[in-house]
């Protein structure tokens, strides 16, 4: 009942988002000049940010933004670390030897580097939205290093398991075995990597913002938005606070609506 | 008898014993070695420990005698004579002396130490000469006119040569007592130091200063707040109103500072930038319609909360006498811009403001990341022009990656910048105004000048640099300020204002625009 | 015959080891060289100083140019514990990190303690008590830690006059509690614990038996993780609440291009990393070399 009860909000925050187009109180970029820094009221109902921006509409854009990119980047780091630590376990030898280096290596070398140089190449009047295609698609070719640590533990736990055993006896080829045998037991595994890779990204971008390296003006994003704590507001300014609130509250809605660990029961034979 | 010395002692002892002075460095000092004194933090040390022999007075700008008594510049402006005070005597007890300001001269000269003053010393690419005359009579020799130099030597500290301690002795107010790497620099009360007040008490008030090392703003705020620092200067108009409602006696708006911040488009022939958007920046035309699109009182009272006002050249009106106050404002008037922009043969057609070749007028805005009033003056820049039909595209880079794109690469297209502690002698800002400057940052180091504009603020400049006469050097100075407002290479924004917070404990403070505003008269400050 | 295949897994770890460091210094150098602003300084905007100067500064900084020799030089020296002179502070390297690593020891120290400490009692009180309240709560605990940016928990912490490992702990505790809870449960849900039960073991000695025990070898692997985890938000803690440790000095080191620094600390952080997530895999790979050193 839970689960169906975050599964419809997390829906309706997506829709929402989506749709901030059409719902949003004001262009996200519009400065109303003589009313910034204002308190909640009917006309802007989260108030409005230091250049008269309404932190609703924000809010809105800003949610589209992280809601779709960081799952997305979560999505290709996922990708890369099964396919790297789940061959690694399966493989053994040296290629096991060289994956873990490897990740090791991406745990260790500093990125941030990187993230500067692919800027200082990227044309100056790169659109927004393309910069922060590129700097959330490199954070997933860069972050799978974590997870394929984890997955390769887990993937080495059911390589020899029975039903394992048996499937290579019964002449079960690679691809069937991957999709049909493993892949199923790592479910759990997998969603957890990503789910927690979601908010990191999403925080990520934040400081990659404080580099210049972020969503560029006037564009919104959780990144930006969470910026603006760092000035140590007033609890007084509560509104303040709705990013991250509305960050929280996503990442619970997600825990949530997990799939139950019961449906998993049947694939284990 | 004893008994009315003992009294006489204890009503002195609250008088004498003023008190610890704490105020935060923003990073710790690259160099204890006042010599190589090239950041903030350095030169606060250098400050509170080092003897100059004229200082600048903060508030009134004028030159007051500190270790020379008095001095005599030459006829033809390339040498100084000074008459140094007597019976001084550095903080561990060696006699002061003209071999010392020879020593310190030496010593700043060193090429290894990098010393930015070394630079402003070294006239005509010649190193001056230094001749001790007598015991108390020293003389500098420049390889060419100076004009304004006494204003040279409110920089230049004076070490001992002979002091077995070395740079440790000290003839400020204060000495060195310990330097905690990550924490915190503590400084003592020099007991030897020279200068008495009006009722011949002995400077000064306080017995220590300390320096904790804070680079976070906001935890300073906070410290500040809770009564652990005693001053803050430069602090952000955000934090300004915060404390203004909390401690109203604690802030002060000093006016306009002397920063400046200003925006230029890209003017070197050689960057990578398109011809026809090179073909766009060269037009004065386009650079007045742009700047007259930007309204400079928004960027006053939305990013500085009305603590700035609108910038009209290189020198703020805090410096009162190089500021030529005639120069007209520049009006915000968006109707007029577009006016000028179809001038020079653009046309607005569907919202879209394009160029004589149809190409849409779009451009990049470089400036630092992390800098919160340049991210807002570029979003309130951004919507101004969006009104005229251009596009303007904000770029935020981190300072090393910007650095690059202005000193090497010259590859942007406008940025976004500023100066601070913006010097008060246009001497010291030949390096941003000569054609050939370095800092002559939308075109910088020429080989000769790209206009004749330019060519002619460098023969006023240069003329000014070696005119004894000081009126004659205004004259010449605020002809150059005119031609700048007239072409605009940069559009001035704001001058944001001297913004400081002093604890209401602290005795004596007289805030002033110029650096180090808040403590420029340590030897005079108490806290109760 | 185990001792040699001791001897011989240990050398191929380490030469594995060495080859990795070699790898991640040159890289890190590489990085760091060859991105924007590495031969800029700041003291060129100083209007004091004279073009031969700016030049000289210049040319100083450039003189690290070519990667390899720098690297090689840097190897060199490296060897006999110089690691060089830092650009920023311009004292030596090994100065630098031996006079902050202590405090930076301490804070990952008690922050992956607690993590730790916390993300395994809460994954076993779920498990073993299966209160639903109690999973859910743990569950949105962990949601919320996620979601912190630790800049700003930093932040608020440092003011509050709160304990700022607790930030590094909030970082570390959901991978932990979130893998510990769902290794428990796949454990739990294994035929075996109802065979158990049927023969008559306490609850207590399943909990132990079957569900702690056989989740440690994958649970280890975590370690090696959640130490690159805590350094990363080290950083952001260290800068913002002004602590004078090795996360501070990584991020000034980075902002000012100190190339000497910064590939010291990526090989420290390498070295660190291969050390921590070699044990782990070593205590648990179900693997040959690891049964043959058994017996």
């Amino acid at each position: 009942m839970i689960r169906y009860a975050a599964l419809g909000l997390l829906a309706l925050l997506f829709l929402t988002a989506l749709s901030s187009n059409w719902i949003a109180p004001a262009p996200y970029e519009r400065q109303f000049r003589t009313e910034t820094n204002g308190a909640p009221s009917a006309k802007f109902p989260l108030g409005t940010d230091h250049l008269g921006r309404d932190r609703l509409s924000r809010l809105l854009y800003g949610t589209r933004v992280s809601l779709l990119l960081a799952p997305a980047a979560a999505a290709i780091s996922l990708v890369i670390a099964l396919l790297a630590g789940g061959s690694a376990a399966l493989a053994g030898g040296w290629w096991d030897r060289i994956v873990t280096a490897a990740s090791n290596l991406f745990l260790s070398l500093p990125w941030l580097f990187l993230f500067l140089t692919v800027r200082s190449v990227l044309p100056l009047n790169t659109a927004p939205s393309t910069s922060i295609l590129i700097t959330f698609g490199l954070m997933g070719l860069l972050g799978w290093g974590a997870g394929a640590r984890v997955i390769r533990a887990a993937v080495l736990q059911i390589r020899d398991a029975p039903f394992t055993l048996y499937a290579h006896a019964f002449g079960c080829p690679p691809a069937r075995l991957w999709f049909r045998h493993l892949l199923p037991h790592l479910r759990t595994v997998l969603l957890a990597q990503f789910w927690i890779s979601v908010p990191a990204f999403i925080l990520g971008e934040a400081s990659l913002g404080l580099l210049g390296l972020g969503v560029a003006e006037p564009m919104p994003s959780w990144g930006n938005l969470l910026k603006e704590l760092q000035s140590a507001p007033e609890w007084r300014e509560y509104w303040v606070f709705a990013p991250i609130a509305l960050l929280s509250l996503v990442m619970i809605l997600f825990q949530l609506s997990r799939p139950m660990k019961h449906e998993l029961k049947g694939r284990t034979a | 008898m004893r008994w009315r010395g003992v009294i006489a002692v204890l009503v002195c002892v609250p008088l004498l014993s003023a008190g610890e002075l704490r105020f935060a460095l923003h990073h710790e000092p690259k160099t204890l070695n006042p010599m190589a004194a090239s950041e903030d933090a350095a030169e606060t040390l250098r400050y509170l420990t080092r003897g100059v022999l004229i200082r600048v007075n903060r508030l009134t700008q004028e030159l007051e005698p500190e270790l020379a008594q008095s001095w005599k510049v030459s006829a033809d402006n390339k040498a100084i004579t000074f008459q140094l005070r007597e019976g001084i005597s550095f903080s561990d007890g060696t006699p002061f002396t003209a071999a010392d300001v020879a020593a310190s001269v030496q010593q700043m000269l060193n090429p290894a130490l990098r010393s930015p003053v070394a630079d402003t010393f070294t006239i005509g690419g010649v190193a001056p000469k230094v001749a001790v005359e007598a015991p108390h009579t020293v003389t500098f020799a420049f390889g060419a006119p100076v004009a304004g130099m006494e204003r040279l030597f409110d920089e230049l500290a004076i070490v001992s040569a002979q002091s077995p301690v070395k740079d440790k002795a000290s003839l400020g107010p204060f000495v060195l007592d310990s330097y905690k790497p990550g924490v915190e620099v503590l400084l003592k009360r020099n007991p030897r130091y020279w200068k008495k007040d009006g009722a011949g008490a002995r400077l000064p008030y306080l017995d220590a200063v300390r320096l904790p090392i804070q680079a976070n703003r906001e935890i300073e705020l906070n410290r500040f707040r809770a009564g652990e620092l005693d001053l803050m200067n430069s602090i952000d108009p955000e934090s300004y109103e915060r404390l203004a409602r909390e401690m109203p006696g604690a802030v002060h708006d000093g006016g306009p500072s002397t920063d400046v911040e200003f925006l230029w488009f890209n003017l070197a022939p050689a960057s990578p930038v398109p011809q026809y958007k090179k073909d766009w920046f060269q037009s004065a035309a386009f650079r007045h319609g742009i700047s007259q699109a930007i309204n400079r009182e928004d960027l006053s009272r939305v990013v500085y909360r009305g603590h700035a006002r609108p910038a009209l050249g290189p020198v703020s009106p805090a410096n009162k006498f190089w500021f030529n106050t005639k120069l007209a404002a520049q009006k915000f008037d968006p109707a007029g811009a577009l006016k000028l922009l179809e001038s020079a043969g653009f046309q607005k057609k569907a919202g879209v403001l394009v160029d004589r070749a149809g190409h849409p007028v779009e451009f990049s805005v470089i400036t630092n990341a992390g800098n919160k009033s340049r991210e807002r003056m570029a979003a309130l820049i951004q919507q101004d022009l969006q009104g005229l039909g251009i596009k303007l595209n904000i770029v935020t880079l981190d300072f090393h990656s910007l650095l690059d794109r202005l000193t090497r690469s010259s590859d942007y297209e406008a940025c976004l910048f500023g100066l601070t502690n913006v010097a008060a002698d246009p001497n010291e800002m030949m390096n941003v105004l000569l054609s050939s400057g370095r800092q002559h940052a939308w075109n910088p180091s020429q080989k000769a000048p790209a206009t004749a504009w330019e060519a002619e603020i460098d023969a006023l400049l240069k003329a000014q640099s070696v005119s004894a006469s000081k009126s004659k050097r205004k004259e010449l100075f605020d002809r150059v300020q005119e031609l700048m407002r007239r072409e605009e290479p940069y559009l001035y924004l704001v001058n944001r204002n001297s913004l400081s917070a002093i604890s209401p404990q602290v005795k004596g403070a007289q805030p002033a625009a110029f650096y180090p505003q808040t403590f420029w008269n340590v030897e005079r400050l108490s806290v109760k | 015959m185990p001792r040699k295949k001791a001897v011989a897994a240990l050398l191929r770890f380490a030469t594995g080891a060495a080859v990795t460091l070699l790898i991640a210094g040159f890289f890190g150098a590489a990085l760091i060289r060859l991105g924007p602003g590495y031969e800029t300084d700041e003291r060129t905007l100083d209007a004091r100083y004279s073009d031969a100067t700016t030049g000289a500064i210049g040319r100083e900084n450039a003189k690290d140019s070519n990667v390899l020799t720098f690297y090689g030089r840097y190897l060199t020296q490296a060897v006999r514990g110089n690691f060089g002179i830092s650009r920023t502070y311009e004292i030596p390297v090994s100065e630098l990190i031996r006079s902050r690593a202590g405090v930076t020891l301490r804070l990952i120290g008690e922050g992956l303690g607690l993590g730790w400490i916390l993300g395994l009692s809460l994954a076993g009180a779920a498990t073993f008590f299966r209160w639903r309240l109690l999973t859910l709560s743990a569950e949105a605990f962990s949601a919320l830690a996620l979601s912190l940016p630790a800049a700003v928990f930093a932040l608020l912490l440092f003011l509050a006059r709160g304990p700022v490992f607790l930030v590094l702990a909030m970082a570390v505790f959901p991978r932990v509690f979130r893998y510990a809870h769902d290794l428990f449960e796949q454990a739990r849900r294994e035929p075996r614990i109802e065979a158990a039960r049927a023969r008559g073991v306490r609850e207590w000695n399943i909990f132990r038996d079957y569900v702690v025990k056989p989740s440690w070898p994958p649970l280890l692997a975590l370690a090696g993780v959640s130490f690159s985890i805590a350094f990363g938000a080290l950083i952001p803690v260290e800068v913002v609440c002004d602590i004078p440790g090795i996360g501070q000095l990584a991020w000034k080191a980075a902002l000012g291009r100190d190339l000497p620094v910064l590939v010291t600390l990526t090989l420290m952080v390498a070295a660190i990393t291969v050390a921590v997530n070699g044990l782990a895999g070593w205590l648990g790979d179900p693997r040959d070399e690891r049964e043959g050193l058994a017996q």
